[in-house]
């Protein structure tokens, strides 16, 4: 039984060194991801729209609401307007970063809500199985045979259109994959061997959950959650483009392309720089998700 | 195979008989009723209107006349509309829906699989990049941007096209409506393809192909692009609800008059009837369409005909 010496240098010592460093899956996944440059471009995009929707209507000279009878259709540059102005000679440019705050604001906290349905949905139908598992996703294919656009409307109508209405009705209808993705990764980590060998080896059930499970479900879970919000803004921006989602004057991402599109012969920049904003922001949610998951799942690769 | 899709049936049947009963009560625990948009009824009159359309039975009645009702065919007057029934107002505008909808759905499958397999064949080609980058821009701007945007270059300052309108279905008309419903779908349907495509052409039983000597084009078409569209069969459910969905948008902005459009006033009028007509219409057909996919795809799949 001869011991294993270390001398430095060896080729040993550097791969025990490795070793004890160690790489979590999460090291690895951030490495990727930073590799992607679509994925860094879009990370770098929003968080500049993020801080413009945070703090750029305190730049921004004019309110999202303040009338101007003179600057009725201004074009962009002009009175002041860097943006123009609409027709009622509110300020584009306020306007707009009004609208993608509330845009992006609906898309979090409606992503927030579908994420905590969807986790607690699927993964007590992935962990209970059986007859319990059968009637919790029959529940979800039937409301996904539904047009669910339709439920929207259905609940907008139902209860009038208020902001918090909007969160809570799109997160509560966003919800569905979330569970079916939660559910099946559930269900096939409960028998992995991985988890069994772990079992074997004498980890607590807690430390099974936090070291094995939870990093699992955690990658599809955050790959769809970047995925949900873009569709989340969608969703708003369609009801709102159709008259049921943010009433006037507030402003959205989707109110603004609506009023744009009415008065696009006379003024063109109403339409073009909301649908500008939209198609980046969208962008830039669908690159970080596509990154994230070519980073976190690498099945895929 | 059999077996197979009595069970997918076995799921639709009861799948509608609760989207008929969520859509009754929702619409029912709606607050105000639909006859609060005229002028002030008197109380009597209106207890007459409502006892003519049944609303002052307990509602458990109601839900039951209404059941038979629909097992009947029959589903009941529309409360705007007077003398006309909701099958009536479904069989007058269908007809602009359903030519938009077809042609886009053909549309975005011809052009999609094309799309994805040429690119597929140039794997980081310019090709396979550029298709890709507009596969992106397709998916990222919603149908609300690109139309006002398609009416404003095409409609309004080229002037090759309308801007609106439906004119009896003349061409020109459609090709707006069907061009913005179908991008989307062209978009993800390329993406499928190509994902599809690259796996298969990969496969072992496409190398064993090319060592047996067969020309390319039956490579392709013939090995890999059987397997490559297996995803895509499962896709075309989703598909068909993207476009009913993306009707709401198109039929609203290019004034076509069709179910979408007269969904979103029924709703936005209360027109319970109709709504509640229209959505079990809406999600018959994509149970339907879903069942004829699943009928395809098993057709396709030897795995699912044998079992």
């Amino acid at each position: 039984m001869s011991q294993i010496t270390l001398t430095p240098g060896s080729r040993t010592t550097e791969l025990m060194g490795r070793a004890v460093k160690g790489r979590s899956l999460w090291d690895d996944a951030r490495r990727r991801l930073l590799r992607n440059r679509a994925a860094v471009i879009g990370m770098a995009v929003l968080a500049l729209l993020v801080l413009a929707a945070a703090i750029g209507p305190f730049l921004v000279p004019f309110a999202y609401d303040e009338i101007n009878k003179n600057d009725v259709w201004a074009p962009p540059l002009a009175a002041g307007h860097l943006l123009g102005a609409d027709a009622l000679g509110r300020d584009l440019l306020a306007r707009l970063l009004w609208g993608l705050r509330v845009s992006l604001g609906i898309g979090a906290v409606a992503t927030a809500v579908s994420l905590i349905i969807g986790v607690a949905w699927g993964a007590a139908a992935g962990y209970l199985g059986g007859v319990v598992d059968e009637a919790m996703m029959r529940i979800v294919d039937v409301l996904y045979s539904l047009p669910y656009i339709f439920f929207v409307i259905l609940l907008m109508v139902t209860f009038g259109s208020n902001i918090v209405l909007i969160f809570l009705a799109i997160g509560a209808v966003e919800w569905l994959t979330m569970a079916r993705i939660v559910r099946g990764q559930t269900l096939s980590l409960k028998q992995k061997e991985f988890i069994e060998a772990a079992r074997a080896a004498g980890l607590t059930r807690v430390a099974i959950i936090a070291r094995h499970i939870v990093p699992n479900l955690l990658g599809p879970v955050v790959v769809y959650v970047t995925l949900t919000i873009p569709g989340i803004i969608l969703a708003e921006s369609f009801l709102s483009f159709l008259g049921l989602g943010v009433q006037p004057p507030m402003a959205s991402l989707g109110t603004l392309i609506a009023d744009g599109a009415q008065d696009m012969e006379l003024a063109p920049w109403l339409l073009i720089f909301p649908s500008i904003a939209m198609a980046v922001t969208l962008m830039c949610f669908n690159f970080i998700g596509d990154g994230l998951r070519d980073a976190i799942d690498p099945k895929d690769r | 195979m059999l077996r197979y899709l009595l069970r997918r049936l076995a799921v639709a049947i009861p799948t509608l008989f609760i989207v008929v009963t969520a859509a009754f009560f929702m619409m029912r625990a709606a607050p105000g009723s639909p006859f609060d948009l005229d002028r002030k009824l008197p109380p009597e009159i209106k207890k007459n209107v409502e006892a003519k359309f049944g609303f002052n039975k307990p509602l458990l009645v109601q839900y039951g006349d209404y059941i038979v009702g629909v097992l009947h065919g029959d589903f009941g007057p529309s409360l705007k509309y007077r003398d006309k029934t909701v099958v009536q107002i479904i069989q007058e505008n269908y007809r602009p829906s359903m030519v938009i909808g077809l042609s886009a759905f053909v549309l975005s499958i011809v052009v999609g699989i094309n799309l994805g397999v040429i690119a597929a064949m140039r794997q980081n080609g310019a090709y396979d990049y550029a298709t890709m980058a507009v596969a992106i821009v397709g998916v990222c701007i919603p149908s609300f941007v690109t139309a006002p945007l398609m009416q404003l270059a095409f409609g309004a300052k080229l002037g090759w096209l309308p801007i609106a309108g439906w004119d009896g279905g003349a061409p020109p008309n459609l090709v707006l409506p069907v061009l913005v419903l179908a991008l989307p779908q062209i978009a993800i349907i390329s993406r499928l393809t190509r994902a599809g495509m690259i796996e298969a052409l990969r496969s072992n039983y496409v190398r064993t192909a090319r060592a047996k000597g067969l020309p390319e084009p039956v490579i392709v078409l013939k090995h890999a692009l059987r397997a490559a569209v297996l995803p895509l069969v499962s896709y075309l459910g989703p598909a068909c609800a993207g476009l009913l969905t993306g009707s709401l948008i198109v039929e609203r902005i290019f004034n076509l008059p069709g179910l979408g459009k007269f969904f979103v006033t029924s709703a936005l009028q209360r027109d319970y009837t109709v709504v509640m007509g229209m959505v079990i219409f809406y999600a018959a057909l994509i149970l339907a369409l879903n069942f004829l996919a699943d009928l395809l795809y098993a057709a396709l799949d030897p795995r699912v005909r044998l079992a």
